[in-house]
């Protein structure tokens, strides 16, 4: 399986499934010259959101660690703490703060 | 639903801070989905947050200050055109023509036009270098210009003009501010406070020119380009762009031509439910003059007259009749707040000041003969406003003259939100009193269910002060016992996973999920402490443990602000030979990485990235280094004076001590961090007593300290026992550390935890001296296991190709640096290439381990 995630181009291939740890990330560099931060979820479902973190402008939140609040998955930035929904974006310790997230899949290896 | 063709079509012109919150208002009370909705923004963005602009030079990007949630029109089927403002409106026809000319008919029009910046007309106001402070646009435009220039200046020093001051003094340019009225802030503060702002701000290097105007910009530079400004008391001064920020004035060219009523001095008039002359068209916001005939510039009341206006749609009957102008900010760094009558306007008004220049605090509270309080002025210290402004109105509980002195002086009062009547308004962005506050028990819920705190945001410590004290012990929401009652259980029955015990133990609502960031590296720690007993792997990144580690611990190394990250190989005791000195400098050399002595006697190696920290390591442990673990909550360091060996002074050796103790508990998870010191003498060179666990020679052996601690809260160790032998003092230490380990809270320094251990310092020399718990044992047995499995992590990683494939910048290209991360020269050396000013972390969160 390969984890994929749609840009502008269409889906690109981010990895294996089997090269994410389930609650961490990884980073992946996008055709446009931008990140994205990778997750899955100890049930195995992946998340795509941007690796960068708006309080800090480092392109760091790939290197956070994953929890769940109230069912929904967020990731918490490494640097300053604040958590981010995997799925909406938003940030769940700021109201007006959210992160891009991309659409994202897994398929089975040709 | 009915069918969108035959909706009542509501056209919604602005789309700032206060269009978008009326659009949320609407949303709430389902207008979206009855009528058909349209917006016409001028800004080729949608709404962002204006109030924190100058935010975008402290490293935010245009797009974290966005106010519209992504998805927030498609989903409310709302048509917003961005870069098309309404050119006219045609009432009788009841349309609107945008700039492009497409029209749209309307039902009901709102008008959120917001205001434009004063720009006073002098000669020269439109010179290249000339510039307004009120839009992104604006913004990127000052930054461009600003490279490579070296000053500027701000016309007005009203609340924008510092803001814009602050801004461009964060460029690097050398700035100067230009207020035509006696003091800065002239309509917040008055002449005690402005005095105190402007040395408090003359302090920070800036020039500042009060009760002066500006003549003329002098622009004789190469393309007409500004070069200086002539002020009205004759001099000219020299600078390379001036920013207009003298106030602004409402937007109501659209409603003047069609013949809405507007107020004498500029602003639509509406009607106390923010309707104008025409019942069919709203305005709101800096655009609108109020039924109290003012023009109101400040974003709460405009949140205000949003929320009016979407009501009165639905015909409920909400009122704005005018709004409270308190405000508490920060600006330069330096607290200002005004709240009610500030000015003493009030007929038989009296003062009661505190003015202290060498701190640069000035207060006055305004008050009634008869004790009422009326208003008031901070400067330089507002922490006492989220209590005073909601008491304006009343008589206080202490007399106003103890209200404005210091704490710790003499008479001194500081209120207790329990004072506070239950009408008292908390929060004055969303209008929320003390009675709704205290029906909710904690803040997320209060956030949630009242919107206070979420404004402005100076009164999330009241709330919190308001908000009953948490009886639930646990951990977080995952687990309902505390981290001690979490190792004893991983101790007693072994568990060596995470999920495992996170199934069994944690709450119900956890249990099968994703833990959090708060548990997840506690219970990682205590896996750890314990690997050897309970048969998990020393190596913190094994398995399913890698999935627990904060970043720094997942990277053996300190994650810094811009990304990359710090290297620090041990050095035990201080002792380094000049072979290895050389190994760290050539390697510094090599990866251009920045070299700082820590405070730990060591050295700290700063900007590698994490594709490079595998290939730094492998020629520091070439080279017969090891891990320092400055990156976990561990060992730090064990430093010590030179001793008796060099120094004349010198009884005992304290360098081969503090070597043999730093060798003995290196890579030892903990709650926290531990740091040590040996020193030679009763000099204290070494500072022991500042440590967690910190030794002085004596004549006789060693004394050991401990709970001692630098830092945010510095604390003197305590002397534990006297006159050791070595084997006694490693005995000691060794079960201090593991009772430590065993009974402390998460991220709980061992001051702390002596601090709040039951019975103190003398409970636990009973349990670790005269072993009244009969743990002795144990935990001695405890420290065996740890220094016979002790291995150097970066060894170990080095050694696995698996695990290094983890040290990429990007998983789908491993090859390639990260591009983001850069440096730029300073004092021969690199620091991070970052946008200029630093954004200051809440204090609510929890800070990074050091690396010392």
């Amino acid at each position: 399986m390969t984890v994929e995630l749609r840009v502008a181009e269409g889906w690109l291939t981010v990895c294996e499934l089997d090269a994410l740890i389930p609650g961490r990330g990884v980073a992946a560099l996008l055709p446009d010259g931008s990140q994205a931060a990778v997750f899955v979820d100890r049930g195995g479902r992946p998340y795509a959101i941007s690796n960068r973190d708006p309080f800090t402008g480092a392109q760091v939140l790939s290197r956070g660690l994953v929890g769940c609040c109230d069912g929904r998955a967020f990731v918490a930035s490494p640097l300053l703490k604040q958590r981010f929904d995997l799925e909406s974006g938003r940030c769940l310790d700021d109201d007006g703060v959210a992160v891009r997230t991309y659409p994202v899949r897994t398929a089975a290896t040709s | 639903m009915s069918n969108p063709q035959t909706r009542p079509a509501l056209v919604l012109v602005g789309h700032g801070m206060v269009g978008q919150r009326y659009l949320e208002a609407l949303a709430e009370r389902g207008v979206t989905a009855t009528h058909r909705i349209t917006v016409l923004c001028e800004e080729p963005r949608p709404a962002y947050d204006r109030v924190h602009l100058t935010s975008y030079f402290s490293g935010s990007s245009p797009e974290d200050l966005s106010l519209t949630p992504a998805g927030f029109m498609a989903e409310h089927g709302i048509e917003l055109h961005l870069d098309d403002p309404a050119v006219s409106v045609d009432r009788d026809a009841r349309t609107v023509t945008a700039r492009s000319g497409r029209v749209f008919p309307y039902d009901v029009l709102v008008l959120a036009t917001g205001s434009y910046p004063f720009v006073p007309p002098v000669p020269g106001k439109d010179a290249p270098g000339c510039f307004v402070y009120r839009t992104v646009e604006d913004l990127l435009a000052i930054e461009a210009y600003a490279k490579g220039r070296t000053s500027g200046a701000v016309v007005g020093g009203g609340l924008l003009g510092l803001e814009a001051a602050g801004a461009l003094q964060g460029l690097g340019l050398a700035t100067r501010i230009v207020e035509f009225a006696p003091r800065l802030m002239p309509v917040q503060v008055d002449e005690g406070g402005g005095a105190a702002l402007l040395r408090t701000i003359e302090g920070m290097g800036l020039t500042v020119h009060t009760g002066v105007g500006t003549q003329e910009v002098v622009a004789d530079g190469p393309g007409g380009a500004v070069t200086g400004m002539r002020l009205s008391d004759g001099t000219t001064v020299p600078t390379d762009l001036v920013v207009f920020s003298a106030g602004v004035r409402p937007r109501d060219q659209l409603a003047r031509d069609c013949g809405l009523d507007v107020g004498e001095r500029g602003g639509i008039a509406v009607d106390a439910r923010c309707r104008t002359s025409d019942p069919r068209v709203y305005a709101v916001g800096e655009c609108a003059q109020a039924v109290d005939g003012r023009v109101y510039g400040l974003v709460a009341p405009g949140y205000e007259m949003a929320e009016t206006a979407a009501d009165d749609l639905l015909g409920r009957g909400r009122e704005f009749t005018g709004a409270d102008l308190s405000t508490k900010l920060k600006l330069l760094g330096v607290d200002v707040a005004s709240f009610g009558d500030a000015h003493g306007a009030t007929e038989g008004s009296l003062d009661v000041v505190w003015s202290d220049s060498r701190s640069g605090v000035y207060k006055k509270l305004v008050v009634s003969p008869d004790g009422v309080l009326l208003g008031g002025v901070l400067v330089g210290d507002a922490e006492s406003y989220g209590l005073l402004r909601p008491l304006t109105g009343s008589v206080p509980p202490a007399a106003p003259e103890r209200l404005v002195l210091p704490a710790g002086i003499g008479g001194a009062v500081s209120l207790g939100p329990a004072s506070l009547p239950d009408d008292a308004v908390i929060c004055s962005c969303h209008n929320v009193t003390k009675k709704a506050i205290t029906a909710c028990t904690t803040l997320p819920e209060v956030k949630k269910c009242t919107k206070a705190g979420t404004g402005c945001g100076s009164c999330v410590k009241v709330i919190g002060q308001l908000l009953p004290a948490s009886t639930d012990k646990g951990l977080c929401g995952c687990f309902p016992y505390t981290r001690a009652e979490l190792y004893e259980i991983v101790r007693t029955l072994r568990l060596t996973s995470y999920d495992q015990l996170l199934d069994s133990h944690g709450r119900d609502t956890a249990r099968g999920g994703d833990g959090c960031e708060v548990c997840k590296p506690a219970v990682g720690s205590i896996i750890a402490s314990l690997a050897p007993t309970i048969g998990a792997s020393g190596y913190v990144l094994a398995e399913e443990q890698a999935a627990l580690q904060d970043t720094n611990d997942h990277f053996l190394a300190n994650l810094q602000r811009n990304g990359s990250y710090s290297v620090v190989p041990r050095i035990p005791g201080g002792e380094i030979t000049p072979e290895k000195l050389i190994v760290i400098g050539e390697v510094a050399r090599d990866f251009g990485l920045y070299t700082k002595i820590t405070g730990g006697q060591r050295i700290d190696l700063f900007g590698a990235r994490v594709d490079q920290l595998p290939q730094i390591w492998a020629r520091l442990v070439d080279a017969g280094f090891e891990s320092g673990h400055a990156y976990g909550k561990a060992l730090r360091t064990v430093k010590s004076c030179v001793g008796q060996t060099w120094c004349r002074y010198g009884v005992q050796d304290s360098v081969a001590l503090a070597i043999a103790l730093e060798m003995r508990y290196r890579g030892l998870r903990a709650p926290h961090k531990l740091k040590s010191a040996v020193s030679g003498c009763a000099r204290e060179c070494a500072e022991a007593q500042s440590k967690d666990f910190g030794v002085i020679a004596t004549a006789n052996g060693w004394n050991l300290y401990v709970g001692g601690n630098g830092g945010a809260t510095p604390r003197h160790a305590d002397l534990l026992a006297q006159d050791l032998s070595d084997a006694e003092l490693v005995r000691l230490i060794d079960r201090f550390l593991m009772f430590y380990i065993r009974t402390a809270d998460r991220l709980e320094r061992t001051s702390t935890w002596l601090e709040r251990l039951e019975g103190g310092l003398d409970h636990l020399r009973d349990v670790v001296v005269h072993d009244s718990l009969g743990l002795c044992a144990e935990l001695e047995a405890l420290m065996a296991d740890h220094v016979a499995h002790y291995r150097d992590e970066w060894a170990e990683t080095l050694s696995d190709p698996d695990r290094l494939r983890r040290f990429v910048s990007f998983v789908n290209a491993p090859g390639a640096p990260d591009p983001t991360v850069k440096f730029v020269p300073e004092r021969e050396q690199v620091k991070p290439d970052l946008a200029v000013l630093q954004i200051s972390p809440s204090p609510t969160l929890e800070p990074l381990g050091g690396t010392r």
